[in-house]
């Protein structure tokens, strides 16, 4: 996969903006991305996928998750004319990846505060 | 990051950490922030607080985006906020929406620092362009209401200057005038003279507004002055252009026709300056003469070069003379078609009343349906009876404690100073130096023009008298006169004044003598003290006015008394 779990990049100037408050931009972003997830699976119809797929797209972006970015983006274009099982698998993945990049922010807390 | 201007930003983002993320790039570069988390936050953040700037997302819950932009926009009214919106869309539709919502310009996300930035800028020296236009509209429209109010106050000073005369209660004169039209150039201006004649000018100044109108201040001046002081047409025309020329511009001047209307002499002297022509209308022929400009107008040419030849046509009583301003010649339909001197002439030929000749002619106007137009000025002027006709009483200024009472004074004018000085003003002042005979003003100065123009034009210039008998012979004779005056080197015209007490009044002797060739006494004596008629030397007049009336040295000599009582 071309897209990284978390672009370094942004990471790098998400902290220099931030300053003293970066953790707790990554805090707040932790909150959100739960609350999205909860969003995607209580979503009763297309429309309210595709809202909460779109939010979910921005945040991910600013923040460099680019890869669950992309996956979001994916489910919004085709939240309309996919079957049930394959918007479910989307979620699923979406799911996956936000497991692997959470640790990532975690770890990226720690950091922040250890190097001050 | 350069320091920019300092400006209030309300974000509008529902995501909790974009929102933080947001707020700090606008706190670093120098901004206060204001949050809200939805469309109804928004729209309430921005009543309250009234930010420069919005950056709204589209995508919110309970209002979104395009709602928010809509009613902000409309709170905001004339001034400027821009709305910038931030967006993940991509779709080219999705971003047309918002700016079809009114939004300004968008930012994509995720969200590009250096972009935000000059987002911003541009966005900020849109507001404050927005801003200037506002306020140099106010400025403008102020400045207006001002000019406007300047022009009313000078249209009430112009108009007293205009009305002061007897346009309004001459009961021979009727006129129209738009309400604008003084304003506009077109100035009609009445007054009598001490011996009881009426001048009327008609003029229309170049141009429009408040610089055609301060001319007429001048003018009028000038008319009403010379006129009360028994100046005559072409003094009075010499002044009045002397003086546009002088104060004027160069291409500004005032076209204008003058009249003279004598209702003892029954006569009216016409002179006309690029003005549409005039027509004096014949009761008893029904014909009509017009009186054409046969000069330039005034304020053209320099005082060596104007001419004040006027033309002298007789008038029957109820005869009319009608004047007209070129607004009414110009006036146009709706397919702009000219009412022109064509619509005149087929109101002129359908009257049948010449009594109701004026408003047919204002009721023509109306039917042409043209536009009111602002420099339509009509005047009528008929020939009364001298006794229908009653000039207002002159006012002085002094006690009259102080006058000469025992006194005498005589004048010879010779052949050069006749050609060119009036003496009758003058005269007429002096003589008003007597408190005694200020009532008979009028009575006095018709006495001196008739025995100083008989001495004049009957003695000196040996001019015949008859040829005044029709209306051919009436032009004839005044081309003579002037013709003659023009060759005159030889002559003269003598005037003795003597003022002396009796009793409590005093008696005033006029005596006028002229180098001619005199006339027969007797015979002009036989004929009966009756009305004046157009030929004569006015000997009826002299002898009706004045008391003891009686010449000598074979006519040459004029000599007539005036009396007056003790004052009260």
């Amino acid at each position: 996969m071309a897209d990284t779990h978390l672009d370094r990049d942004v990471l790098n100037a998400l902290q220099e903006i931030m300053e003293g408050e970066y953790p707790t931009l990554l805090d707040t972003f932790l909150e959100d991305c739960e609350t999205r997830l909860q969003q995607l699976h209580k979503a009763q119809s297309a429309a309210q996928l595709i809202e909460a797929a779109h939010s979910f797209k921005g945040s991910s972006s600013n923040m460099g998750a680019l890869r669950l970015a992309a996956l979001c983006c994916r489910l919004e274009k085709s939240a309309t004319h996919s079957s049930k099982d394959d918007i479910q698998q989307l979620i699923t993945e979406i799911v996956s990846e936000f497991a692997i990049a959470r640790p990532l922010y975690e770890e990226e807390r720690q950091r922040f505060l250890m190097d001050r | 990051m350069q320091p920019q201007v300092q400006l209030t930003i309300l974000i509008a983002e529902d995501s909790a950490a974009d929102r933080l993320l947001l707020s700090s790039i606008l706190r670093r570069q120098g901004h206060v922030v204001l949050t809200a988390a939805n469309g109804v936050e928004a729209v309430d953040a921005f009543r309250r607080q009234t930010p420069h700037l919005v950056l709204m997302d589209a995508m919110m819950p309970v209002m979104d985006g395009f709602e928010a932009a809509r009613q902000i926009k409309a709170l905001a009214g004339e001034t400027l906020v821009p709305i910038i919106f931030l967006t993940s869309l991509s779709e080219n539709e999705a971003l047309a929406s918002c700016l079809e919502a009114g939004g300004d310009d968008f930012l994509a996300k995720p969200y590009n620092q250096v972009i935000l930035a000059a987002k911003i800028k541009a966005m900020e020296r849109l507001r404050r362009l927005q801003a200037t236009v506002l306020e140099q509209r106010d400025q403008i429209a102020r400045h207006h209401d001002y000019l406007l109010n300047e022009q009313r106050v000078a249209k009430a000073v112009f108009d007293k200057v205009a009305h002061s005369g007897c346009l309004n209660v001459a009961p021979n004169i009727r006129y129209l005038q738009s309400p604008y039209a003084l304003f506009n150039g077109d100035l009609l201006l009445a007054a009598f003279t001490p011996s009881g004649d009426m001048h009327v000018l008609l003029g229309d100044f170049t141009g429009h507004g408040l610089p055609a109108a301060v001319g007429a201040m001048p003018l009028a001046e000038v008319f009403y002055g010379m006129t009360a002081k028994g100046y005559g047409l072409a003094e009075t025309l010499r002044e009045m252009n002397a003086k546009l020329k002088r104060i004027l511009p160069v291409d500004m001047f005032c076209c204008a026709t003058l009249l003279c209307l004598s209702f003892q002499r029954r006569s009216v002297e016409v002179w006309n300056g690029g003005m549409p022509d005039g027509y004096l209308h014949r009761i008893a022929s029904g014909e009509r003469t017009q009186l054409a400009a046969r000069h330039l107008p005034l304020g053209v040419l320099s005082p060596e070069a104007f001419d004040d030849r006027t033309e002298v046509l007789p008038m029957a009583l109820g005869d009319r003379v009608f004047l007209l301003s070129d607004g009414v010649i110009d006036t146009r339909d709706a397919n702009d078609r000219l009412f022109g001197e064509q619509g005149l002439q087929r109101v002129f030929e359908s009257n049948r009343q010449p009594d109701a000749l004026f408003e047919e002619v204002q009721q023509a106007l109306r039917d042409f349906g043209g536009q009111a137009r602002d420099d339509v000025s009509m005047v009528e002027i008929s020939l009364l009876q001298p006794a229908q006709i009653t000039p207002p009483a002159l006012v002085y200024s002094d006690s009259g404690q102080s006058c000469p009472l025992d006194w005498s004074v005589s004048f010879e004018l010779r052949a050069a100073t006749l050609k060119r000085f009036n003496p009758l003003p003058y005269l007429l002042q002096l003589l008003q130096e007597v408190h005694g005979l200020r009532a008979q003003s009028g009575a006095l100065y018709s006495v001196l023009a008739e025995l100083y123009s008989n001495a004049l034009e009957h003695g000196v210039l040996g001019l015949d008298s008859s040829l005044k008998r029709d209306a051919g012979g009436f032009a004839r004779y005044y081309q003579q006169r002037n013709a003659c005056l023009d060759a005159l080197q030889d002559g003269y015209v003598r005037v003795h004044l003597q003022v002396t007490p009796t009793g409590e009044g005093g008696c005033l002797t006029i005596r006028v003598e002229d180098s001619g060739k005199g006339f027969d006494v007797a015979r002009v004596m036989q004929r009966p003290v009756d009305d004046i008629r157009l030929s004569g030397r006015g000997v009826s007049l002299i002898r009706q006015l004045g008391r003891n009336a009686r010449w000598s040295d074979d006519g040459r000599s004029a000599c007539v008394e005036f009396f007056w009582e003790a004052l009260a």
